[in-house]
């Protein structure tokens, strides 16, 4: 055990993976730096050719790509539609034929280059120039080889005929053995495409029990059906054929399923309350039950705070007005939210972080991470320090925290809060070494100077000085410490 | 690793008569349509198409607008409308809806679907029912394959993973089932056409399928190739690089493969290394262009009329990489990579466990990403053999509540696929496996079998690792510069499963004394198809060695046996289903809000 424990650290000190960081101070990325000025100086010499970046144009003959003249097509005709369409942001990107030397598969490159590569000469060359309109029906195969109008094959032939692509009647498939022998053709071989359409022609000539008790045995087939039934939608079918096959859970995820297809949000809510009582598993009956509440507590939510947002009378929507709405937001989400707009109301307003909290059993954790982002966003200082001191029965307060503390930091930092602030956690962050890169990261001068104290390390806290302003009150903090005789360095 | 002798790789046959097949089959099918017509193509076959064609070749067949499947069709003067679709059933439903528009509005129209790769009965079934069958007219573009580099051949089915893995929803993969290789040799026209047909038969086929190393599939890449489709994502060999990097107003389309003089010294490197080529090749590119400074006027039109171009050119590159990696370094920094990094490689070790899950409980509990917490819990599941109850009760309720209540349907996904599951308390796993066995009578087709058997997976990752060694150890510093083995693709910390074995088969010509690997993988997960004697012109074959990915395969793998290829004097071909990552895997199994 411990042996292990030896090894494990000696793995992690051993610098096998510290060859390379991915930390903004390491050396690789100024020498990053360096090339990209390097490079960035050059720009003026070479910057001239703007016009190798060719924009492409619709009419135009430089030709662009396929997928960018689409979007120029339907955001046109968008325009003409009063502009809907929104979900296709048009053009953000300049397709440009980029570099258009680079690789012969850029499509400019081809259009442009085609007189320079013979090789290129290919069919499409060659049908634009003789006209091939005139002759191209007749290159056509004839229809009737598509078509089979011999009725007669065995199950066998009709599988192998039909993997070809061919169409061949299955009416005459009529026994039920007969659909059968032709069924278990189709798995045998192995093509779905054939086995679907074997058993859409199941499917419509048999009564759905007999068909469901022949599928539950032919497993393959039963795949299949179920696929189908979920691409095409045949909900009530599907659910029927899970029920008779006793997949109760199946059945009840394939009905919460279709709740995301719902948008109205009361109609949501009313869907998921149905939903609470299916067969889940105990822990996934939870689930749901917290997914109904929660939307149920999002429509009150929302409609009390869109009221105040348009009244104009509460201070904090009109300083902060809302991106979006809440509905349907993740719990962590109406969290923050709460955290951010409600923080102070009482427990009993459904729109209070605590009662949320309460309500959901949101552990400790999440609770103060969440409410620890949301408080620094609106740089409430004094609720952040309130939300880490703890009283104990002699009636000291004490800091404490369910995270570490340099994820506290951490989160505050970038929230931009001010040193003094920092500082006040970064010192409670047990790990020296993480509190002394914290502290110098940040420049928390007064942390590092005691934690050096602490650690009586003189060299590195001379070394320091030269870090800190000259003549600053921490220089002179450093120079009495290092005139402290009572001090014993370690070195 | 055989180091004496190391010969030279073969170079790799030329796959750009893949993309002249599609382009002259595409445009033969727009020509069974003559005259002015408009086309509409599903979104996600626009990428692929602007690899092979474009709008100019469009227009030359008489295209007239063009458009995205899914999106309100625009009042259209044109007489003809063309769909270029995927074979859905949502999309027939979307074209069957403009017919009957059209017919209700008196407006006769002509209207052609082509298919790709191929039409399935069912969306023929959509039509008829939709009262549009003899309406339009039907075809299929059998674009199977698309070469995305030298050695990249990617089919370009993203979907696959999730249709073909995720059990109990279908075998069926949207190629219709048949396995993807099958297609290639059999019923892909284009591969039957190709000149190098005799270089397929040649190959020894190692099929892999994703669900036997997820963990490759998880971990943060840093190859830069990886880590540039993990920030920018790599579509179809190409990449949108944003404001942020091209430190300008506007974003700029480029493609990334071997023909880009900057990227392919670097795509395969871990990206500490790259930082120091970038700087020395911008310290060459300037000293190239300071030696103008002393010239005369002669040398001087010398040097514009030869050099200039391509100093030019590669000032571009350079720039363009170093934005790349700038941006890269700072969204990185920003994420805690590092301390990220260091829990994966403890996950992949085994070691401070409680620590690792913890960091992914503050990883959910901060909101950070969805998809990074899916991705670290699913590591966590897999290398640990599924998660302790405890741990996976109290990490999916907080993942609930930080990131959306619906995600319990993700959570079922992911445990039906075996990637995030809960130790079973008390069930012994011969008993859940007996119990599938039963379930599952049709034993003959293969393929679903398996994927139901992975409902009782047990991943294996410790004994698999240890057997082949997928974690190396040493002492002192792994140095990535100059990578000693694959592992230098997660810097040291694990060499990709399907890497391994393909190494391990290469040196052993075959699967023999790796019987006891293949039970750990549960055996069916490889078509074991090389019966081949292993004679001496057999073996020179082999030098040329096609690597077939079903699910997907991620860069770094293919960065690892570029590695090993140059080792072994070998040439990788890569074919593969789609290029995944970590992000795409996750997003396959999220169920997106609505």
């Amino acid at each position: 055990m411990s042996r292990a424990r030896a090894d494990e650290e000696e793995y992690w000190h051993s610098s096998k993976f510290r060859a390379f960081t991915f930390d903004d101070e390491d050396d690789e990325l100024s020498q990053l730096k360096e090339s990209k000025q390097a490079v960035n100086s050059l720009r003026d010499i070479v910057d001239d050719d703007d016009d190798d970046l060719e924009r492409v144009s619709w009419s135009g003959e430089p030709v662009g790509s396929i997928s960018w003249s689409i979007k120029e097509t339907v955001s046109s005709s968008a325009s003409s539609l009063e502009g809907r369409d929104s979900s296709l942001q048009k053009g953000s990107s300049s397709y440009a034929a980029f570099p258009k030397q680079v690789s012969s598969y850029s499509l400019s490159s081809l259009f442009r280059g085609r007189n320079k590569l013979p090789s290129f000469q290919s069919l499409s060359d060659a049908l634009s120039d003789t006209g091939v309109k005139n002759y191209a029906p007749e290159l056509r195969r004839p229809k009737a080889e598509y078509k089979d109008y011999s009725n007669d094959w065995s199950p066998k032939d009709t599988v192998r005929r039909m993997q070809r692509g061919k169409v061949c009647s299955l009416e005459r498939f009529r026994s039920l053995q007969d659909k059968l022998v032709l069924l278990d053709e189709a798995v045998a071989g192995h093509d779905g495409n054939v086995i679907t359409a074997v058993l859409i022609f199941l499917k419509r000539t048999l009564r759905r029990e007999i068909l469901f008790r022949e599928l539950e045995v032919r497993q393959v087939a039963l795949c299949h059906l179920i696929h189908f039934l979920k691409e095409t939608g045949e909900q009530k079918l599907l659910l029927d054929l899970l029920r008779f096959l006793d997949r109760t859970e199946e059945v009840a995820l394939s009905q919460y399923r279709e709740h995301l297809n719902i948008q109205d949000v009361e109609k949501r809510r009313e869907f998921l309350k149905g939903c609470i009582g299916l067969p889940f598993s105990a822990e996934d009956t939870s689930h749901i039950q917290d997914h109904y509440t929660l939307l149920e507590r999002q429509i009150i939510i929302e409609a009390n705070d869109r009221h105040l947002e348009m009244s104009g009378q509460s201070e904090i929507f009109r300083k902060y007005p809302r991106k979006a709405s809440i509905l349907n937001m993740p719990l962590v989400t109406t969290l923050f939210y709460s955290c951010f707009y409600h923080y102070t109301e009482a427990e009993g307003t459904f729109s209070s972080p605590t009662n949320l909290k309460k309500t959901f059993k949101i552990p400790d954790k999440q609770y103060v991470l969440t409410a620890l982002a949301a408080r620094a966003k609106l740089r409430a200082w004094g609720d952040v320090d309130a939300l880490f001191t703890t009283k104990n029965w002699l009636g000291y307060t004490k800091k404490k925290a369910p995270i570490g503390f340099h994820r506290v930091v951490e989160i505050l930092q970038r929230n931009n809060a001010p040193v003094q602030v920092l500082q006040e956690y970064v010192c409670l962050v047990e790990d020296v070494e993480t509190r002394l890169s914290l502290a110098t990261k940040y420049k928390c001068h007064d942390v590092v100077i005691e934690t050096y104290k602490d650690l009586k390390d003189r060299i590195q806290l001379t070394a320091y000085k030269c870090k800190v302003e000259r003549g600053s009150a921490e220089e002179e903090k450093i120079n009495s410490i290092l005139n402290n005789m009572q001090i014993r360095w370690k070195n | 690793m055989a180091a004496a002798g190391r010969r030279d790789a073969p170079e790799a046959p030329d796959f750009g008569i893949l993309k002249r097949l599609a382009r002259d089959q595409l445009i033969y099918l727009l020509e069974q349509l003559p005259g002015k017509k408009d086309l509409f193509i599903e979104a996600d076959l626009m990428s692929p198409l602007d690899r092979i064609a474009n709008v100019s070749i469009l227009k030359q067949h008489e295209v007239d607008k063009l458009y995205k499947v899914e999106t309100r069709p625009a009042p259209s003067a044109s007489d003809q409308f063309c769909f270029l679709v995927r074979p859905r059933i949502r999309t027939m439903r979307y074209i069957a809806d403009i017919v009957n528009a059209d017919k209700m509005s008196g407006r006769s129209r002509k209207y052609k679907i082509i298919f790709s790769p191929q039409k399935f009965y069912a969306c023929e079934m959509v039509l008829e029912e939709e009262g549009v069958f003899g309406d339009v007219t039907c075809d299929e573009w059998s674009f199977y394959l698309l070469p995305l580099d030298e050695d990249i051949i990617s089919m370009e089915l993203p979907e696959f993973f999730r249709d073909y893995f995720l059990p109990a929803q279908s075998s069926r993969g949207p190629a219709g089932g048949r396995s993807p290789l099958d297609q290639l040799c059999r019923s892909s026209p284009a591969a039957a056409e190709l000149p190098v047909r005799p270089f397929w038969q040649s190959l020894r086929d190692r099929q892999m399928c994703q669900d036997t190393d997820y963990v490759t599939a998880l971990c943060s890449q840093v190859v830069y190739e990886g880590l540039v489709d993990d920030t920018f994502r790599i579509k179809c060999g190409s990449v949108d690089f944003g404001p942020d990097v091209t430190s300008s107003d506007k974003s700029i389309k480029v493609l990334l493969n071997a023909q880009d003089k900057v990227f392919s010294q670097i795509r395969n490197e871990h990206f500490s290394s790259v930082f120091g080529f970038l700087s020395q090749k911008s310290r060459n590119l300037q000293a190239q262009y300071d030696r103008r400074r002393g010239m005369d006027i002669k040398q001087m039109k010398n040097f514009v009329s030869q050099e200039l171009k391509g100093l030019k050119q590669e000032h571009r590159l350079l720039s363009l990489h170093i934005g790349a990696c700038e941006s890269i370094m700072k969204k990185k920094t920003k994420q805690d990579f590092q301390e990220m990094i260091k829990a994966e490689h403890s996950l992949l070790e085994g070691f401070d466990i409680r620590e690792s899950t913890s960091f992914i409980e503050e990883h959910i509990d901060r909101q950070v990403s969805p998809i990074e917490s899916l991705r670290l819990m699913c590591l966590l599941s897999i290398t640990e053999n599924g998660l302790v109850p405890k741990d996976y009760r109290s990490l999916k309720t907080q993942y609930l509540q930080s990131y959306g209540p619906e995600h319990l349907l993700t959570f079922h996904n992911l445990k039906r696929i075996g990637l995030l599951t809960e130790q079973a308390a008390g069930e012994t796993l011969t008993a859940v496996e007996s119990r599938v066995s039963k379930l599952v009578t049709d034993r003959a087709a293969g393929k679903i079998t398996d994927a139901f058997n992975s409902l009782a997976r047990k991943s294996n990752f410790r004994a698999i690792s240890k057997k082949l060694g997928l974690i190396p150890r040493l002492d002192g510093e792994y140095d990535l510069k100059m990578p000693r083995d694959m592992a230098y693709v997660f810097s040291g910390a694990y060499v990709p499963l399907s890497c391994k074995i393909i190494e391990q088969v290469l040196e052993r010509r075959g699967w023999q004394g790796l019987e006891e690997v293949l039970r750990l993988l549960n055996g069916h997960e490889f078509s074991v198809s090389d019966s081949t004697a292993e004679d001496g012109a057999a073996a020179e074959a082999q030098r040329v060695v096609l690597a077939v990915f079903l699910g997907g395969c991620t860069f770094s793998e293919i960065a690892a046996l570029r590695f090993l290829g140059k080792e072994r004097g070998c040439k990788f071909i890569f074919l593969t289903t789609a290029i995944t990552n970590s992000a795409r895997v996750m997003e396959a199994m999220s169920e997106a809000r609505a």
